[in-house]
């Protein structure tokens, strides 16, 4: 049966569950939001003061501008920096409590570890740091000393996260641009008071602006956050292991960690392990963690912890019955998952000061109390195991195995097995020669306005068929690890022959006795800055400006602030990037005009804005044989 | 029959009828294409306040029909099919006779072509009309007038709870 509500079969197989359990769903209350108000739609309502709200008739007829004398072209940018600010908001909070926690690490006043001494001294040698003679725990407070100064800098000089870590042509465009980021802080504080009553009025000025944001998210968001939870936890490296609500067993006690930050979800695998004996007297098999979303992604990248979903079906876990807690941190948590548990037995443990929902269990979570925290949490799921009613207990048999934990570290290990000398010499002279036509990057969530999955599975085919080695991260990267295309038989089943044979190549070379996936699983959200990485690197081995490289990107199902953060940042780098879902700005011609066109002569990448996931896969094939092209590469 | 009716008591006046309108009279009947249409589509509802009510208004079909009986050039009829007053805008000659007579003031003037448009009960899209499947508070209602009233005593009832 054909379903507008997702193609993943598990969620197909407990969406008729939900009904009959009396659970209202995210694809119900979306029914119950129809239709969906057209001014925010187009982004040409305006809520900054309380003058309004306003709003700009579309069809001209009405207002066409709203009582301060903002136009639409003004509303929808101003909209849309704040929007971009949020999301960069979210990476930067993010990546501050992981440079917290590694301060403390190093200082020795809480329970963490410094785990890859290695990933430690390339961060450092990357800032300029001396090395040599220093123990790991002052290296690591001189490497937190250098985040910190980004945080409190009170000069003109730009992030040196960034300027240590963009490529030199990328930071030359930026600074020509007036849009090079002080202090991140300080950027995501202008631009709500740029976007304030009485400020900005120049959409063009509001878009730059919306780019500067961008590099905050990229740079002291993201790449800070990735940075420091490698040194902290450790730096991915290949692990095998399963993707889709069948990894829950029944037998076992279910946890499943949902959220973004791994300081607590790793804590959670480690006690999770020390107390199966008390799983075990409950009368369960042991303790299963699995994980929803990119706390999900971060245990599954550093531990091999199972994925049980991705963002849309994480009330349909707790449908399955089998979920005897669920702990969560921040971000992408829907307060819908307390209505969802009180059908079942399901604890839905909050852990952050700043993520509480009614009508479920709040465990505080500290750095410094990250243990009991973390043995109470488990203790509590070990608890809930007894309460549960078997009667209510289906769990989809569905489930791929996956091969993931590709950091660029661990792709270039992979490719060194081929050439350990010039390890990215590999993969280059097969873009080069065609084999492989490009890469694409597909990031991002599962938005309800599009089919679960369909958007990131559909524009992936089409994408390997055609030879593109596609890596992914996020929600996406879920989709595609349950749609089997993160296993070897992925690569036989939809990769193009050249892309077979590269990854076959490499995968013999590497002593898997199989291809690579045709997809690489690069990790969690704040990981996009792996993909930064990565294409830093060979823009880095080829001489050339990334922005000429046959590279893109793509957030096929966006939905949250951060992916439209995370997407201006893939612009400035000069890609182009794909949107699956319309973001709120056709209201205004000019803005829609400048993220989709004028900002690509200034800056070399730009937002490409397409529903069908057919028709995106050939933009995109287009945009990088484009590319190819220019470089005089074959096509 | 059935007819537009409108629980004014809860609209909040934020004109998604309005729109809803507008696309339904579009070429596309898409927003998001609509918006670039050449011809900007007309909407023929109108969200009117005076401070203390808002008001969805759009044409109440009434029986006497001034807007028939002023008409000169005959666009503006009464189709027996139907039951509703239609325009057809090939004989529109755009003296706005039709618009003085309104005693709604429901009657707007298409931009582009100087002519009239009124709610045709959204007759593209099979009279099933997109102003009452766009309020988000359920103001507007597609119902039979029976039906309408019924609920009115009841609420009326509920009133009086507790009076007598």
């Amino acid at each position: 049966m054909k379903s507008h509500k997702s193609i993943d079969p598990a969620v197909l197989e407990l969406l008729p569950k939900a009904a009959l359990d009396g659970v209202e769903t995210v694809w119900d209350r979306y029914e119950a939001q129809q239709p969906q108000c057209g001014f925010g739609t187009l982004g040409i309502c305006c809520r900054h003061c309380v003058q309004g709200p306003c709003r700009i008739d579309p069809f001209g007829n009405g207002p066409k501008t709203g009582i301060c004398g903002a136009s639409a072209d003004t509303i929808v940018a101003r909209n849309l920096l704040r929007q971009v600010a949020g999301g960069a908001a979210a990476h930067v909070d993010h990546a501050y409590e992981a440079v917290e926690a590694l301060e403390l690490a190093a200082k020795g006043e809480i329970n963490y570890n410094i785990a890859d001494e290695k990933k430690l001294h390339q961060v450092a040698k990357g800032l300029g740091l001396e090395i040599s003679g220093k123990s790991k725990a002052d290296l690591a407070i001189e490497v937190v000393e250098v985040a910190y100064a980004d945080l409190a800098n009170h000069s003109k000089k730009p992030v040196q996260w960034l300027m240590v870590n963009a490529p030199k042509e990328r930071i030359a465009v930026w600074e020509s641009l007036g849009i090079l980021p002080r202090n991140p802080d300080r950027e995501i504080r202008e631009a709500m008071h740029q976007t304030t009553m009485g400020m900005d009025a120049d959409p063009v000025n509001l878009v730059l602006s919306t780019a500067k944001q961008g590099l905050v998210d990229g740079y002291s968001g993201l790449k800070l956050a990735t940075d420091m939870q490698d040194i902290l936890f450790g730096t991915p490296t290949p692990v095998v292991t399963e993707a889709n609500l069948g990894v829950l067993k029944e037998d076992s006690v279910n946890l499943i960690v949902h959220g973004h930050v791994p300081l607590l979800s790793e804590k959670i695998v480690f006690w999770a392990g020390q107390l199966q004996a008390e799983a075990r007297l409950a009368g369960a098999s042991g303790i299963l963690v699995s994980g929803i979303c990119c706390s999900g992604n971060e245990v599954l990248m550093r531990k091999g912890i199972p994925l049980v979903t991705n963002f849309l079906a994480q009330e349909l876990a707790i449908v399955t019955g089998a979920v005897d807690a669920m702990v969560v941190d921040v971000q992408c948590i829907m307060p819908s998952l307390a209505q969802v548990a009180s059908c079942y037995h399901t604890e839905i443990i909050t852990t952050m000061p700043i993520v509480k929902i009614p009508g479920t269990t709040h465990v505080p979570f500290t750095l410094e109390n990250a243990d009991q925290a973390a043995q109470e949490i488990v203790r509590r799921s070990i608890a809930a195991y007894g309460r549960r009613d078997s009667k209510k207990i289906k769990i989809p048999n569905y489930k791929r195995k996956i091969m993931a934990g590709f950091s660029v570290e661990a792709i270039i290990g992979a490719l060194s097995t081929v050439d350990p000398v010039q390890p990215l010499k590999p993969l280059i002279d097969n873009i080069v020669n065609g084999n492989i036509l490009g890469v694409v990057a597909t990031v991002g969530c599962n938005n309800v306005k599009v089919t679960q999955d369909l958007n990131h599975v559909e524009l992936v085919k089409e994408l390997l068929k055609n030879n593109v080695l596609v890596v992914a991260t996020g929600c996406s990267a879920h989709a595609l690890a349950k749609a089997g295309m993160m296993n070897s038989e992925g690569t036989e089943t939809y990769a193009g022959e050249g892309l077979k044979a590269v990854l076959t190549a490499i995968g013999q070379a590497a002593g898997l006795g199989a291809p690579l996936p045709p997809v690489l699983h690069m990790g969690s959200c704040v990981d996009n800055s792996r993909i930064g990485d990565l294409v830093t690197a060979i823009a880095h081995y080829l001489q050339v400006d990334s922005a000429l490289l046959p590279v893109a990107a793509s957030a096929p199902e966006l939905q949250h602030e951060k992916a439209l953060s995370i997407g201006t940042w893939a612009v400035t780098m000069g890609l182009t990037t794909h949107l699956g879902v319309v973001p709120p700005v056709l209201g205004s011609k000019a803005v829609t005009e400048l993220l989709t066109a004028g900002l690509s002569d200034v800056i070399g990448g730009k937002f490409y804005v397409e529903t069908d996931p057919q028709k995106a896969a050939l933009g995109l094939l287009e945009d990088i044989r484009a590319k190819r092209k220019k470089l005089g590469l074959p096509n | 029959m059935r007819q537009i009716l409108a629980r004014s008591e809860h609209c909040l006046g934020c004109k998604s009828c309005e729109l809803a309108c507008a696309v339904a009279h579009s070429t596309s009947k898409n927003l998001f294409e609509a918006i670039q249409e050449l011809k900007p589509p007309q909407k023929r509802i109108f969200v009117e306040s005076n401070g203390e009510l808002n008001f969805p208004l759009q044409c109440r079909q009434c029986l006497d029909s001034p807007c028939v009986h002023a008409c000169m050039s005959g666009a503006m009829q009464f189709d027996s099919n139907t039951g509703l007053i239609q325009v057809d805008e090939q004989k529109c000659v755009g003296c706005m006779m039709c618009v003085m007579v309104c005693p709604f003031g429901v009657i707007a003037e298409i931009s582009t072509t100087h002519k009239v448009a009124k709610c045709d009960r959204c007759q593209d899209l099979d009279y099933d009309p997109a102003c009452v499947a766009a309020c988000p508070t359920k103001v507007l209602e597609f119902v039979e007038v029976l039906e309408f009233a019924h609920s009115g005593r009841q609420t009326f009832l509920n009133q009086m709870k507790g009076v007598n």
